[in-house]
């Protein structure tokens, strides 16, 4: 592996990061707010020093980079950006530990939205729009942003974009990936722009509606209020459920959109698949829980908020869906593990992963009862390579031990077994708020460091699609030998 | 500029990778989804997998907005077809690869016409080309030709006995009485373009230029080999063989192909009449001796097989055959080959890729001083290109010693009318002229870019 290249280029993430970080100064600033001006100021000062050597020292590295570095390089850039992008929650004595205040970045970049704080509300402004603005920068992925700002180094770049942009397949959208990259953050910059504007509309006030975009943008769900958007109107409360929806959905559809070709939106199976998730989950929670809300528009909203904000993994609530019947809370957990489409900004398995599984089942049972029989599995008309299968499969069973494994750990806490299962599953599948102790109106603030740091790799481990994390792990990976 | 290129085989790879060295925006498109994966992982394209005469296929990998289209699958109907769809769909500038022998005669032109095909290309006759012209001129390892054939650039390898070891260039002209120019050195991994007071050394592989006329006058008085070679043997029945022996045999040489499969020797034997055609094993030394391989003028390797011509063209070598030729395809290997002291090599790959990146080049560039010609030298370190002369080039009329050139570029020639001139510091550049450029270490889009 080409070391000084994977520092070279975890150094310029960095540098990238103290770039990033003084728009919260700049916010911090506005609002007079010295200490956080000053803990904001110092982090940036860190931030351009260690990208700075790390470059400086690697400036002469090769600059190929093949599968493997790739992977290497973007585990480490993350969780150098969690590691530094914590120093301001500190330094400020915002989150006097530091062990929280990375679980917090790691929440916010993985766009997790699961947060130890109780009282967001105490939040100087600075923190509150740096929190949030992880969500943004995380949603669509540092290193997409990188390429897309910054001159490019080695045409094997791709290997990068396969370790960010989730989804089983990454195909790019124009020849240069440098351009596709940049098509990528101009539609989630129009689209969040666009959000912005209707909630300034529903009369939203600035920095509120600004931090619930970026939240709704990453699908990240950290909110300003300790009830979350429980508060707001109901206008406002559908225009976050219909952008949640948006923001779930694969960015290449909006290319082709912007294009004018609406064939390969038409003839997405994922879009349709996802939207007909979206609207049978609304209907069952809607049916179990109409009496617990006075008119059907209400219950209806609820239904279509909490099922939107679930399955596209942001974790926004406008009620304590803790307290719903059974039968809804197992379908927002079965929701959590669907997840959003491939290439959106949505975490869990995505809804390309699970149609592919169910294809697969079905070919598999197929082929038992005739064994001579040849299987393709198409999705969207066109045939999907038995490489793709073969990694959706192992994917799929990694996923599920790895998952297994977090809640085993989280059994050692003293909580309730709803508890720690929906913890594992909120952090692992980037939601944010599960259900009972860590339900939309409590946080995560019980659970001891270590646990913390598990939930925080399990959250990394949701947001990279496990591999790269994986790898970083893996010590063989780091002999010579391997 | 978006360039669409149908096919990833060896060739189509080359040409993706060279094209995207030249900072274009690259499509591949290929039925295999293994080839493309590769290439995609290395080099910064899009790909689609499909099939590159389907209209769904072409419209996905973005064609409406596609300057140059290039088909180069394996199948020439393909290749033609997709081009004839990809101009209707909108494509101005088409280029196929055709290699099969019974299109490329007459009907050719027919096919282009109909086709609207901007350029065919057929990477064995192009190979062939360039080993006949090494075959006419021995001494050289490569010959280059400008303006149709009036004006040639040939590399040569400096052996150890050469009189010009240590010689500085500007003695040079008084030692010889032809005029020349040796316009760019390669010594080790290094390319110079050298000044005055450059002193040659053994071991150097030169680029020199001449008038036509005047090239075996000159390499005649250094005391090269010159004269052409006029019995060849040609080591397997390949595409390529069966295009150089052609060239041989119009020009007049004996040719003894030696393949070993049957039915290719009596195709061969049937479309070759003049040729000897041997049934045998090439790789078997006694087939070859006992074909009289001492007595030839050249050797030619030609086999499917890389390593196999390599290492069968070594062996000619130790028999003392004056002039050794290996088809080698891959670069690594062909590195290596040099390194085992095979200097003449040829690179059908490398070949179409100069035709292909000369024509992309001059698309681009449609606007200014067209380049008529590009041919890459040393190893593509370096590159010669001719140019027309427009009216917009800032410096017409002025002599060359007052112009300010780009360190590692040199003017090499200037054709006016039907006459060549070998330039000196007094010469001057007018209207019309064709320029040829030699530079190291860049890329040169329009004359003017010499300047300073």
């Amino acid at each position: 592996m080409n070391r000084k290249m994977v520092l070279y280029t975890v150094g310029r993430i960095i540098l990238l990061e103290g770039l990033l970080l003084l728009i919260p100064l700049a916010v911090s600033l506005y609002y007079r707010e010295l200490l956080t001006v000053w803990s904001f100021a110092v982090t940036v000062a860190v931030a351009a020093v260690i990208g700075l050597l790390l470059m400086f020292f690697n400036r002469h590295a090769d600059r190929t980079l093949f599968a493997k570095g790739g992977f290497i390089t973007v585990a480490l850039s993350w969780i150098a950006l969690a590691l530094i992008g914590a120093l301001p929650f500190t330094l400020s004595h915002a989150i006097p530990s530091y062990v929280d205040a990375v679980f917090e970045t790691v929440s916010g970049l993985t766009t997790t939205g699961a947060s130890i704080l109780p009282n967001p509300e105490v939040l100087d402004k600075g923190l509150l729009f740096w929190r949030s603005f992880t969500h943004w920068i995380g949603g669509m992925g540092v290193i997409v942003l990188m390429m897309a700002v910054m001159p490019a180094e080695s045409g094997r770049s791709i290997h990068f974009l396969r370790a960010e942009v989730p989804g089983p397949v990454v195909g790019k959208l124009v020849p240069r990936l440098r351009d596709t990259a940049k098509i990528l953050y101009l539609i989630y910059l129009a689209l969040t722009v666009l959000q912005i504007v209707f909630l300034l509309c529903g009369g939203m006030p600035v920095f509120d509606s600004v931090v619930h975009t970026f939240g709704t943008a990453g699908t990240g769900g950290f909110g300003i209020k300790s009830n979350s958007m429980a508060s707001y109107s109901p206008y406002l409360q559908w225009v976050i459920t219909i952008f949640m929806l948006l923001f779930g959905v694969n960015f290449n559809l909006y290319y082709f959109l912007l294009l004018r070709r609406v064939k390969p939106v038409l003839k997405s199976g994922e879009l349709w698949c996802y939207l007909a998730i979206v609207l049978v989950a609304v209907g069952l929670i809607t049916r179990n829980i109409l009496p617990l809300y006075d008119t059907f528009s209400e219950t209806l909203r609820h239904a279509a908020f909490q099922a939107s904000s679930i399955l596209t993994t942001t974790g926004y609530s406008t009620t304590d869906f803790a307290a719903w019947p059974e039968l809804s809370k197992v379908i927002l957990l079965l929701l959590m593990m669907v997840g959003g489409c491939a290439g959106s900004t949505a975490g869990g398995l995505k809804v390309s992963r699970v149609i592919l599984l169910f294809k697969i089942v079905a070919r598999d049972l197929k082929k038992m009862l005739h064994p001579r029989s040849v299987g393709v599995v198409q999705v969207s008309g066109k045939p999907v390579e038995e490489q793709t299968l073969n990694g959706v499969s192992s994917y799929f069973a990694l996923y599920m031990i790895l998952l297994l494994a977090v809640f085993l750990i989280l059994s050692f806490e003293p909580f309730s077994f709803e508890t720690n299962l929906s913890a594992t599953l909120a952090c692992f599948n980037n939601v944010g708020p599960g259900l009972a102790g860590v339900g939309p109106l409590s946080n995560y603030a019980a659970y001891s460091d270590f646990s913390t740091i598990v939930l925080s790799l399990a959250m990394l481990f949701g947001r990279l699609e496990i591999y790269p994390i994986l790898f970083v792990l893996t010590p063989s990976v780091w002999s010579k030998k391997g | 500029m978006n360039i669409l290129v149908v096919g990833c085989g060896k060739i189509g790879g080359t040409i993706v990778a060279s094209l995207v060295a030249e900072g274009h925006n690259v499509v591949a498109i290929d039925e295999n989804p293994v080839p493309l994966n590769e290439l995609g992982n290395v080099y910064d394209i899009m790909s689609v997998c499909g099939n590159g005469a389907d209209s769904d296929v072409l419209e996905e990998a973005g064609v409406a907005k596609a300057d140059l289209f290039v088909a180069v699958t394996g199948s020439d109907n393909t290749n033609m077809l997709s081009c004839f769809l990809a101009k209707r769909m909108g494509v101005a500038h088409t280029i196929a690869r055709i290699r099969n022998p019974e299109y490329n005669d007459n009907s050719l032109n027919f096919l282009k016409q109909e086709l609207g095909l901007s350029m065919s290309i057929n990477p064995e006759l192009l190979a062939a080309q360039e080993m006949y012209k090494i075959l006419k001129l021995p001494s050289a390892v490569k010959v280059e030709t400008f303006s149709r054939r009036r004006f040639e650039m040939i590399e040569l390898h400096l052996k150890e006995d050469t009189p010009l070891d240590g010689l500085r260039l500007c003695d040079l002209r008084g030692k010889y009485k032809a005029k020349f120019l040796i316009c760019v050195v390669q010594r080790g991994d290094e390319v110079y373009i050298p000044d005055g007071n450059f002193v040659l050394r053994a071991g150097d592989k030169i680029g020199l230029t001449a008038q036509q006329t005047e090239i075996h006058k000159l390499l005649r008085e250094m005391g090269l080999l010159t004269k052409q070679a006029r019995n060849v043997m040609i080591l397997g029945g390949s595409r390529v063989a069966y295009y150089l022996a052609k060239l041989l045999l119009s020009g007049g040489s004996a040719v003894t192909i030696i393949e070993r499969d049957q039915a290719l020797c009596q195709e061969l034997c049937n479309t070759l009449p003049k040729a000897v055609v041997v049934h045998g094993d090439g790789a078997q030394q006694e087939i070859l001796l006992e074909e009289d391989l001492l007595s030839r003028d050249a050797f030619v390797a030609l086999t499917g097989m890389d390593e196999e011509n390599i290492l069968i063209s070594i062996f000619a070598s130790s028999q003392n055959v004056p002039k050794v030729i290996a088809k080698v395809n891959r670069e690594e290997l062909s590195l290596l080959a040099e390194k085992l002291g095979m200097d003449c090599i040829v690179s059908p790959k490398k070949v179409i890729t100069d035709v292909l990146v000369r024509y992309a080049r001059a698309l681009q560039n449609s606007m200014g001083s067209n380049i008529e010609t590009l041919y890459h030298l040393m190893d593509g370190k370096a590159e010669a290109l001719e140019f027309n002369v427009s009216p917009d080039f800032p410096m017409l009329g002025v002599a060359l010693k007052e112009m300010k050139l780009k360190p590692n570029t040199l003017i090499a020639g200037i054709i006016r009318d039907r006459a060549t001139i070998i330039p000196g510091g007094n010469d001057k550049i007018f209207v019309g002229d064709r320029v040829v450029v030699v530079a190291a270490d860049r890329r040169l889009q329009d004359l003017s870019d010499i300047l300073k």
